[in-house]
């Protein structure tokens, strides 16, 4: 039986947000030790949920969304919202945490012996926090000189941006994405704010940090590498920057419609809030379109009768698509069009994902239970490997969960001593309540 | 000097269009040998997609092309034949990786499956990227890269709610789809040297979508705690002091106020606001709309995206300028790390296009050669198999390359 693909690596991560804990994730799933070294005194914002706090407003508060906490069940006295969060269980599985304070010199010395155990070392703060608390790369490689320390901030270890302070929507505003989405007939300010930067960046750092140890096999040589956040993602806007390049051409949003002349939309079914998505491509698919429809006459216009027509006349398309759209259920709709060669799907709301039949057969959500959250359907691994089949080990780990095995067994920390960073508020499970919200800041 | 991380990793590179090719770059242009199988005559189809050169649509003049093909060998092969299936296959016993990101239904029609190609070479990675993944019932189903982000994505929360949901920019989400892919077989490639195990990675864009962190796994997971949905809510729709997108003197900036860093606001603005605004609360929409009238949009209207972005970094309040690809291409901040990169190709000559994704003196990244031309590695590639020109030139007429 052949091991998970990274058994035997160990990984301390001091990450934030999302783009450094996705990156976990994956190195996780596949079976690396990956130990989350938090801390009871600071929890930032975004990171085990929308406050650092987390007070009882919050967690009545916000439930829908992507921020939301776990309601059910939560009990003011002895909860723990910081482990119910949606922000943070998403992505926690196969994890372990650990926490210390890394503001105090015991703190740092814990720290210190983590790392000298490791292989990788990923952080994803705001650059000068690492500063601040003395674990910049010099300190780290010292303590072990064969480590791969990952830094991952918004916009990378230098440059004038370097201490830039953004979030992922204010990211994608530089590089040019936000420019680049939504709307045609409305401007700019009509659209969400996205993330795709912490999706972008944070799956290709796992395939940076594994091509390292691949490196490090060959060279025996630890490294320091810098991920700008930025960086990463504008690898996916390849064509759009070379428009400019090339024709000095700025590229402008296209909507939903096609970049290359199909006619494309969302448009409305029955139903609340439903809609399918419909690319037709050429003229094959647009006889299996007008076959799906019955046929009707106005497909038969002048007007409609090639690729170039229809793209002329597209605003008068979508109008006569919607017509037969808006009668038909969004699921309905994209199997009576497939069943034609055409290219349809819905718009999938959570309800609609968990009841998808290709997820289900799939398999695709795992149930798991949660000591404090009880059992629930998580999404599960975005891809397969045949020899080395895998699923949640583990459930979203709790805020120093491992704290027993992490001191005892690999820092070979007595009881004694054990209760001693105890009282000293480096080990426990429950955030420090009297302390102000504040950066870390070394003593 | 060091070399680059992936000089010892072949790979064979049967992909085509976005996903596929953007994954197979990601370990080209970190070192790795990919010699990419294109059809005879047409190519990857990329090289008919835009934007052009000079709009000229030319094969070897697709700016799409030639960004996601970089460092790559081309060469040509009909998989139809039975040579060309030979051909594969003795190419095959040399990769460590195979990447193909055709309909789930080609590569076993073409008897090159994982079962088979595993027999020829048991190290082998065999990695398959598709819509829906190779199972299920949706398995032959047809997608594009908005079908794909309305399944899988988080398009049902993009947009504005009296508006139909909307994608993302450009070509993302098959981007997206091979950097999971990437990562998928890096690790898979850990395995088989470490363990000297091979085996076969099964990538579906839903999938990469359906867990990806942009907003969509912690929906899911809300909706899953809590059973409530989640509106499409525009920026402007949180309704606090200023949070959302403006318009200011040249184009549209972001900033991330809210009524909760009132204070912070103050200082972004040199205006005196805890007075009059202190005790308001988000909801009071009287209160709101004074305040945009009379002090926001008075201020913001007459600054430019630079200065009210600096007067927001010394405010301590989140922002950034609506970049186009042109106000990109000027950031200092890439300038200054050496982002881009240069291409310089036969057909179109130098051009700059994104680099690196990581900094690292342990991990060269470095643009060898440009994006081949249809078939140009046909003779080196060959003849290291063996075949003389005269064979060559036999397999031409055969219609094989």
């Amino acid at each position: 039986m052949a091991k998970l693909p990274l058994e035997g690596i160990r990984v301390v991560g001091m990450t934030q947000m999302w783009a450094g804990p996705t990156a976990e994730m994956h190195l996780a799933d596949w079976g690396a030790e990956v130990i989350k070294v938090e801390s009871l005194h600071y929890l930032a914002v975004g990171t085990r949920g929308p406050a650092p706090r987390h007070p009882k407003f919050a967690v009545d508060f916000v439930k829908g969304g992507y921020a939301a906490y776990l309601k059910e069940g939560y009990d003011e006295v002895n909860g723990r919202p910081w482990n119910r969060s949606s922000m943070f269980n998403v992505h926690g599985r196969n994890k372990l945490s650990c926490t210390v304070d890394p503001v105090k010199p015991r703190g740092k010395e814990i720290i210190k012996q983590l790392v000298q155990v490791s292989d990788v070392f990923i952080e994803s703060n705001q650059p000068g926090v690492m500063e601040n608390l003395g674990l910049t790369y010099d300190v780290i490689q010292e303590w072990n000189p064969k480590i791969i320390m990952v830094s991952m901030s918004g916009f990378g270890q230098t440059g004038p941006l370097k201490y830039y302070r953004a979030l992922g929507a204010h990211q994608e505003d530089f590089l040019g994405h936000t420019y680049l989405r939504g709307y045609v007939d409305r401007d700019v300010t009509a659209n969400s704010a996205i993330y795709h930067g912490d999706e972008a960046s944070g799956t290709a750092a796992p395939f940076i940090i594994v091509m390292a140890l691949h490196q490090r096999n060959k060279t025996g040589k630890g490294m320091f590498i810098d991920i700008s956040q930025a960086e990463a993602t504008m690898t996916q806007l390849g064509e759009a920057i070379l428009d400019y390049t090339m024709n000095q051409r700025i590229t402008e949003r296209t909507g939903n419609r096609d970049l290359y002349g199909a006619v494309q939309g969302c448009y409305r079914c029955q139903g609340e809030d439903r809609w399918v998505n419909i690319t037709i491509r050429n003229d094959k698919e647009w006889e299996g379109f007008c076959r799906a429809l019955g046929n009707p006459e106005w497909t038969r216009e002048e007007r409609f009768s090639d690729t170039l027509k229809r793209c002329h006349n597209h605003d008068e398309l979508d109008r006569r698509i919607e017509e037969w759209t808006s009668q038909h259920d969004h699921f309905k709709a994209m199997y009576t069009l497939q069943k034609e060669g055409v290219a349809a799907g819905p718009v999938e709301h959570p309800d609609d994902a968990y009841n998808d039949p290709q997820m289900k057969d799939r398999g695709f959500f795992e149930e798991v239970t949660h000591s404090e959250c009880g059992t629930h359907r998580y999404p599960g691994l975005p891809y397969r490997m045949s020899k080395t089949p895998n699923h949640f080990r583990r459930p979203p780990v709790r805020l120093g969960e491992h704290n027993e095995y992490v001191y005892k067994e690999i820092l070979k920390v007595s009881d004694e001593e054990y209760a001693e960073l105890e009282r000293e508020g480096h080990i426990g499970m429950d955030l420090v309540p009297d302390l102000e919200i504040g950066k870390y800041k070394a003593e | 000097m060091v070399e680059q991380p992936l000089s010892d990793v072949r790979i064979l590179d049967l992909t085509w269009y976005i996903s596929g090719p953007n994954c197979t770059k990601l370990f080209a242009d970190y070192g790795a040998d990919v010699i990419k199988v294109e059809r005879s005559g047409e190519g990857d189809p990329a090289r008919r997609m835009g934007p052009f050169y000079q709009d000229d649509p030319h094969p070897e003049k697709s700016g799409l092309f030639l960004y996601l093909n970089t460092n790559k060998r081309s060469i040509t092969l009909n998989l139809k034949t039975e040579t060309g299936k030979r051909i594969l296959k003795d190419l095959a016993e040399d990769a460590d990786i195979l990447v193909e990101n055709f309909n789930p239904h080609v590569m076993p029609s073409l008897g090159l499956d994982y079962e088979t190609l595993e027999k020829i070479n048991p190290k082998l990675v065999m990695t398959s990227i598709s819509n829906f993944g190779q199972t299920g019932p949706y398995r032959d189903f047809k997608a594009s890269e908005l079908i794909i982000y309305g399944m899988g994505g988080a398009m049902c929360t993009t947009g504005v709610g009296d508006c139909e949901p909307v994608k993302k920019g450009m070509n993302v989400i098959q981007y997206q789809g091979g950097t999971m892919a990437a990562t998928a077989t890096m690790i898979a490639l850990y395995a088989a040297r470490a363990q000297g195990i091979g085996q076969y990675v099964d990538v579906s864009l839903m999938e990469s979508q359906m867990g990806s962190i942009d907003r969509r796994m912690s929906e899911l997971l809300a909706y899953e705690y809590n059973g409530e949905l989640t509106p499409r809510m525009d920026i402007a729709g949180l309704l606090q002091y200023p949070y959302g997108i403006f318009p200011c003197a040249d184009g549209y900036v972001d900033v991330a106020g809210g009524f909760m860093f009132l204070n912070r606001i103050e200082k972004v603005l040199k205006m005196p606001l805890m007075e009059r605004y202190g005790g308001v609360n988000q909801f009071d929409v009287e209160r709101r709309e004074e305040f945009f009238a009379d002090i926001w949009y008075p201020w913001i209207m007459e600054r430019t995206r630079r200065e009210i972005v600096e007067a927001c970094q010394e405010g301590r309040v989140m922002s950034g300028p609506i970049n186009t690809t042109e106000d990109l291409l000027r950031e200092p901040q890439f300038q200054e790390r050496g982002f881009w990169a240069e291409i310089d190709h036969p057909v179109v000559g130098k051009l700059t296009c994104p680099g690196m994704p990581a900094i690292s003196a342990e991990l060269p990244w470095e643009i060898r050669r440009p994006a081949p031309l249809l078939g140009e590695h046909n003779e080196e590639v060959y003849a290291s198999l063996g075949y003389t020109r005269e064979d060559l030139m036999k397999l031409r007429e055969g219609g094989i390359i």
